[in-house]
């Protein structure tokens, strides 16, 4: 069937005839390409442990809704995700999970650590909380607050799809991070 | 000790609590070191009994009373991961909240509270899943069972707890569960702040409704020290506690429903949520972790033009909740998707040590609200939500329709709320004003010394309740007369509702066994502490 004259209205391109680009050449870096694509499609697992969480439950829901931002693709599969988000305490016995999960994901990868506890341990500074999630894996962005609120939570996510502009993308980030439970 | 404990179960079926207490460094207070208080609450859930038990020796340590009540199980196993307290007999004593790497007993006073210990690998459980296999006769291999992992990393676990379940297809033959993944030292932490810096800690026990924590702490310190705050106070206490209950249902359900795949309903029990928020950040500036409370009252006032605000809330709550029944209540997929699931019996749900909305479900009128009244509770109109059979359906129920009779209370209470102050005028308790502070050396005093020193509560040991949203949230307070506790246990109510859990999803198919954990609303907060 030939569809080029059906329902064309006058001024309108026609997308059915392979001519628009014809002769036209765009040139790009593979970096741009691959960068603009990776910062509109975020896909977060969020490692939500306590009060952080629910505050993400929060930054997902309806009034602030996470997916303006091009992230509302959450994954609880760390197979699938490219960004971390940890939300909450991360206790020594979390820890080694925390670790794992990182690990199962695949390069490229950003990790948020959502809120005080994650960032520094918080006021919890004892004998069963970590003192901050970067002394077992890498962190790219830390969110102040206690919990912090969504605006926060998107303010990073907005951060993290800048910086992503500035990164060569063939390239595998953190190789050089040694964590306390790496051997 | 054994028989005393069954003779003691007659009158006083509930074992609400087990503390431990190390005298290390007040041994005027006690003849030995260790001691272990023991909490009862009797059969007409009006008399509560305190039982002291002095330990001398923690390696000997003292006779389990697990196979009397259900519910010492987990308490046992408690005292013993964080003082070293041995119990004969126990089924099964081991760590419970710190990971099994752990060197040393973290709640001994001579423990150094910041010495962290990393941990670097996960047990399997298997040495808890066999016996109860062994028990029903069952072998992995010989029955073609499937061990399944669920969590701790898992959405439907909340992140913190972790079940491990013998599949046969998708029956669930047996279940084991760990916790502690989110132990982060509140009742340390506590030894080392004094009892208003206490206050945000408690904020994070049960962080979906953050208030009634703080409410529950500071009303048993006014307690400790004697005290009634006036009755703006008591009011205000009243209206934000119960707007916190509706908060705290509200997460559960919505979850829940997601957990089942109506996602609809999440949206509109969350959209009124944010209004609730949107009040509660105007009032105290924090959404989730208010800490409005201080021993002896409240930070401020509310606001002017407070009581409009707080209506539209109730009612964009009411349209949420009630259009939210609309879609679920007599639908039938819903309907076949909990009722008659993981039911649980009047006398196991006490056994267990079960309290709020998860043991009225199961038919059992026990509400501290009614029970033990307080905060004229007893002067308000509304009703006590009992469900019959303790299914997941009735737990949901329950929270339901508890959420309209907070709203009356809420409405009650603002149409009486009296004037005056919200706080004692005492300047040994609450803060002096700024004023003062900046304008007489008095105030500049009072404030160091308070700042310094905290309150000073007068020596002794106490225990205080208060009907959380989860149910009945206790702290048992050690004073040795300073502004710093000496030691603070709280008795969450989720830590034993978690401690059924696997015997409730025993024999259930395993989709069930996710609502089962989101009908009785494990709060990781306040489940580890």
């Amino acid at each position: 069937m030939d569809l080029s004259n059906n329902n064309l209205q006058a001024g309108a391109v026609d997308l059915t005839k392979n001519d628009i680009l014809e002769g036209a050449v765009v040139t790009t870096k593979v970096d741009a390409v691959i960068n603009w694509g990776r910062q509109s499609s975020l896909w977060p697992f969020v490692f939500g442990t306590a009060c952080c969480a629910i505050e993400f439950m929060a930054a997902a829901a309806s009034k602030y809704d996470v997916s303006r931002f091009g992230a509302e693709v959450v994954r609880f599969s760390p197979r699938h995700a490219d960004l971390m988000l940890v939300a909450g305490t991360i206790s020594y016995k979390q820890a080694p999970i925390l670790k794992q999960i990182y690990d199962q994901m695949p390069e490229p990868k950003w990790v948020i650590a959502m809120g005080a506890c994650a960032s520094s341990g918080g006021f919890y500074d004892n004998y069963c909380t970590l003192q901050g999630i970067d002394e077992i894996i890498p962190v790219d962005y830390y969110i102040a607050g206690c919990p912090p609120r969504p605006e926060a939570v998107f303010d990073t996510i907005i951060g993290i799809q800048e910086q992503m502009w500035r990164e060569p993308t063939m390239e595998v980030r953190n190789t050089d991070f040694k964590g306390k439970l790496d051997d | 000790m054994i028989e005393q404990a069954k003779k003691l179960k007659e009158e006083y079926p509930f074992l609400l609590d087990i503390v431990g207490i190390d005298y290390l460094e007040n041994p005027s207070a006690n003849e030995s070191r260790y001691a272990l208080v023991y909490i009862f609450r009797s059969k007409d859930f009006k008399e509560r009994k305190e039982i002291r038990v002095n330990v001398d020796d923690p390696k000997e340590g003292v006779e389990s009373i697990s196979s009397v009540y259900k519910s010492a199980n987990w308490a046992e196993r408690e005292v013993y991961d964080q003082f070293g307290i041995n119990f004969k007999n126990h089924p099964n004593l081991k760590r419970v909240l710190n990971h099994e790497q752990f060197v040393g007993h973290p709640l001994r006073r001579d423990y150094e509270i910041t010495k962290g210990q990393y941990c670097t690998e996960t047990q399997d459980l298997m040495d808890e899943l066999k016996p109860i296999l062994d028990s029903k006769n069952l072998d992995i291999e010989k029955d073609d069972l499937m061990v399944l992992n669920m969590g701790p990393s898992h959405p439907a676990t909340h992140g913190t707890i972790r079940t491990i379940v013998a599949l046969d297809n998708e029956r669930i033959k047996a279940a084991v569960t760990e916790i502690g993944y989110l132990h982060r030292g509140f009742e340390k932490s506590c030894e080392n702040h004094n009892y208003n810096q206490i206050i945000p800690y408690t904020d994070r026990l049960n962080y979906c409704s953050a208030i009634m924590n703080n409410i529950a702490f500071s009303k048993t310190v006014e307690e400790m020290l004697g005290i009634d705050i006036p009755e703006r106070g008591i009011f205000i206490r009243v209206i934000l506690g119960e707007l916190s209950r509706i908060i705290d249902h509200i997460v559960c359900l919505a979850a829940l429903l997601v957990d089942m795949g109506a996602q609809t309903n999440y949206w509109y029990m969350f959209n009124a949520r944010e209004k609730a928020y949107d009040f509660l950040s105007k009032l105290t500036g924090a959404r989730l972790t208010n800490s409005y409370t201080r021993v002896g009252g409240h930070t401020h006032d509310f606001y002017e033009g407070w009581e409009a605000d707080l209506e539209f809330v109730l009612k964009e709550i009411e349209g949420g909740l009630h259009t939210t029944l609309a879609m679920v209540e007599r639908n039938r997929i819903f309907q076949e998707r909990v009722e008659d699931i993981s039911p649980m019996s009047a006398e196991d749900a006490i056994s267990f040590g079960y309290t709020g909305p998860n043991l009225r479900a199961c038919g059992v009128p026990y509400d501290l609200r009614f029970d033990k009244p307080y905060y004229f509770y007893d002067q308000f109109d509304f009703d006590m939500v009992v469900g019959t059979k303790g299914d997941n359906s009735d737990r949901m129920m329950v929270r339901f329709y508890e959420m309209i009779e907070s709203m009356k209370i809420i409405r009650q209470a603002v149409k009486n709320i009296p004037g005056g102050a919200i706080s004692v005028p005492d300047k040994n308790i609450m803060m002096p004003s700024k004023e003062n502070v900046y304008g007489s050396i008095e105030g500049v005093m009072n404030q160091f010394k308070l700042v310094m020193e905290g309150v000073k509560v007068p020596a002794q040991e106490y225990y205080g309740q208060y009907e959380a949203a989860n149910g009945e949230l206790g702290f048992y307070i050690v004073s040795d007369g300073t502004g710093t506790p000496y030691r603070v246990k709280v008795r969450p109510p989720s830590f034993y509702h978690m401690a059924a859990y696997p015997d409730m999803i025993t024999e259930m198919q395993l989709g069930d066994s996710v609502l089962s954990l989101g009908t009785i609303n494990i709060i990781a907060g306040e489940l580890d502490r």
